[in-house]
């Protein structure tokens, strides 16, 4: 029996999850929510402060690393789950949702170039 | 001490006879204190001696008689009455072909557990003393070492039902047992059944294996601990490109 | 060796025979929110490169009530993705001291505390008050 590749995605997955679980509850709310809610001013999130953020080195290595190892994150939880849920075709799903992820990290790295 | 009617019904299954499995309904008359097998021995002794399943110890010791109680898996020796209600459903093992009743094929199990090779793999045997080793090392593999093969791991654990291949929680658990001593050094030549994609990576962690152990060896958790240390070695291989010697092999059994 | 084995057909509902497989369930689909939480960050990069304008209208959309909506959903999700997180933790990282395992309770709590503190960093770092 060979030695499974699955160590290379699994460790993404595992750092997907384990940064996720400390930073995105409040990530989604400072960005979703926070000012709806009259918590924060619009200004908090203004163009120029988030610009200057983003596009300071740090910014965008940390932003790149965070986006990519979320998104592969759920792509091999979608790919392990929709197993479970009944598709056996396991190739088919691991092509599509890897694929996906591949997509997202490509785009995020080219905005945060672009930026 | 009083007695309690108990309707027991028994998934039945006689291959001369059946298609396919049919429910069979019992009236037992049952002591306070009886477990779910001694229901199913006064079944066999006194209204129908053709049932068929696996007992042995009676104290939850040798494994043999794990079963569906009332949609959970568990030794029957360790079901106390006292913890049911009046209308008990047993069934056998989820996950394994039915073989007779409540008697299941466990031929693809026993293969599993070999594979693992769940013996002591030395880098050198000693050819004289003894393997000395602590308390405290030995702590860390013990709960993993309780494992009685009683099943009940496989009959809950999902990935055992969509993959007949996968190795499953007990044989993991057990190449964890040796992989975690400190008289082994045997790791490397596990992982090509561990590290495969029918070992510890058909795994989702649903955890409800550890849930169900009747001696709470958590198997759960040993697989998640090789999947760390599968990944670091995975990434150090890739990274340092060694080519590990690899320890004696130990003799097949 | 075996007369005629019967095997049972497992099904694509299994999940839903036990309370122990809905959590499950539901533990894995937090994953689509970590998935979306990502790519409402993506697309608010994209908008960013676009120049004001463009940003200033994601952040629009962003705080309408649909996207309020969304966002507490997946705030939700999320809440249920680091629970979940942390309380396998100790499973798959034990932690000894000496020859005494520390208890699974302390090393989820330590996490939990963590996270407060990264909560706590992030959200005063984006409303700027020390």
């Amino acid at each position: 029996m060979a030695r499974s590749n699955k160590p290379i995605v699994w460790g993404l997955f595992a750092a997907g999850g384990t940064a996720s679980a400390f930073v995105a509850p409040a990530l989604i709310f400072v960005l979703g929510l926070a000012v709806p809610f009259g918590l924060f001013s619009p200004s908090d999130l203004a163009y120029d402060r988030v610009y200057s953020v983003v596009s300071h080195p740090l910014g965008r290595f940390v932003l790149f690393g965070y986006i990519t190892v979320c998104l592969w994150h759920a792509a091999h939880r979608t790919r392990t789950t929709v197993h479970d849920l009944g598709i056996r075709n396991d190739r088919a799903t691991l092509r599509v949702s890897y694929s996906a992820a591949g997509l997202g990290t490509v785009l995020a790295g080219a905005f945060l170039t672009l930026i | 001490m009083s007695e309690r009617n108990i309707t027991l019904d028994v998934l039945r299954y006689r291959p001369e006879i059946d298609d396919q499995p049919v429910w069979q309904t019992y009236s037992v008359p049952c002591q306070e204190d009886w477990v779910v097998l001694d229901a199913l021995n006064y079944v066999k002794d006194n209204l129908d001696r053709t049932l068929s399943y696996r007992w042995s110890c009676h104290m939850a010791v040798c494994g043999s008689c794990a079963m569906v109680i009332n949609d959970n898996p568990i030794l029957s020796c360790k079901a106390f009455l006292r913890d049911l209600p009046d209308h008990i459903r047993v069934e056998p093992l989820e996950n394994f072909p039915i073989e007779r009743d409540l008697v299941v094929v466990l031929d693809d199990f026993m293969d599993k557990l070999k594979s693992v090779k769940p013996f002591l793999v030395p880098k050198e045997p000693l050819t004289q003393g003894t393997y000395d080793q602590s308390s405290t090392q030995l702590k860390k593999y013990k709960p993993f070492s309780m494992c009685i093969n009683c099943l009940a791991c496989y009959s809950v654990c999902p990935q055992c039902g969509l993959n007949d291949d996968f190795a499953g929680p007990a044989a993991l658990a057990l190449a964890h047992r040796y992989n975690a001593d400190s008289r082994d050094q045997g790791r490397s030549v596990r992982e090509d059944v561990v590290a495969s994609n029918t070992g510890i990576w058909e795994c989702t962690f649903v955890g409800a294996c550890s849930e169900v152990c009747p001696k709470n060896v958590d198997p759960a958790a040993a697989i998640q601990q090789m999947k760390i240390a599968s990944t670091m070695d995975y990434f150090k291989d890739l990274v340092i490109f060694k080519s590990r010697a690899k320890p004696t092999q130990g003799e097949d059994s | 060796m075996s007369n005629r084995p019967y095997v049972r057909p497992m099904g694509t509902t299994w999940w839903v025979s036990k309370a122990h497989y809905i959590r499950y369930m539901i533990r894995e689909l937090t994953c689509l929110f970590v998935g979306l939480q990502a790519l409402v960050l993506l697309i608010g990069l994209y908008r960013l490169s676009q120049g004001r304008e463009a940003f200033d209208e994601f952040l629009a959309t962003l705080w309408g009530p649909a996207g309020q909506m969304m966002s507490a959903l997946i705030l939700l999700m999320l809440v249920i993705h680091s629970a979940s997180w942390f309380n396998l933790t100790p499973k798959a990282m034990p932690l000894w001291i000496g020859d005494k395992k520390v208890p699974g309770w302390m090393i989820t709590g330590a996490h939990y505390g963590g996270w407060a503190v990264v909560s706590a960093v992030i959200v005063c770092l984006v409303g700027g008050r020390w």
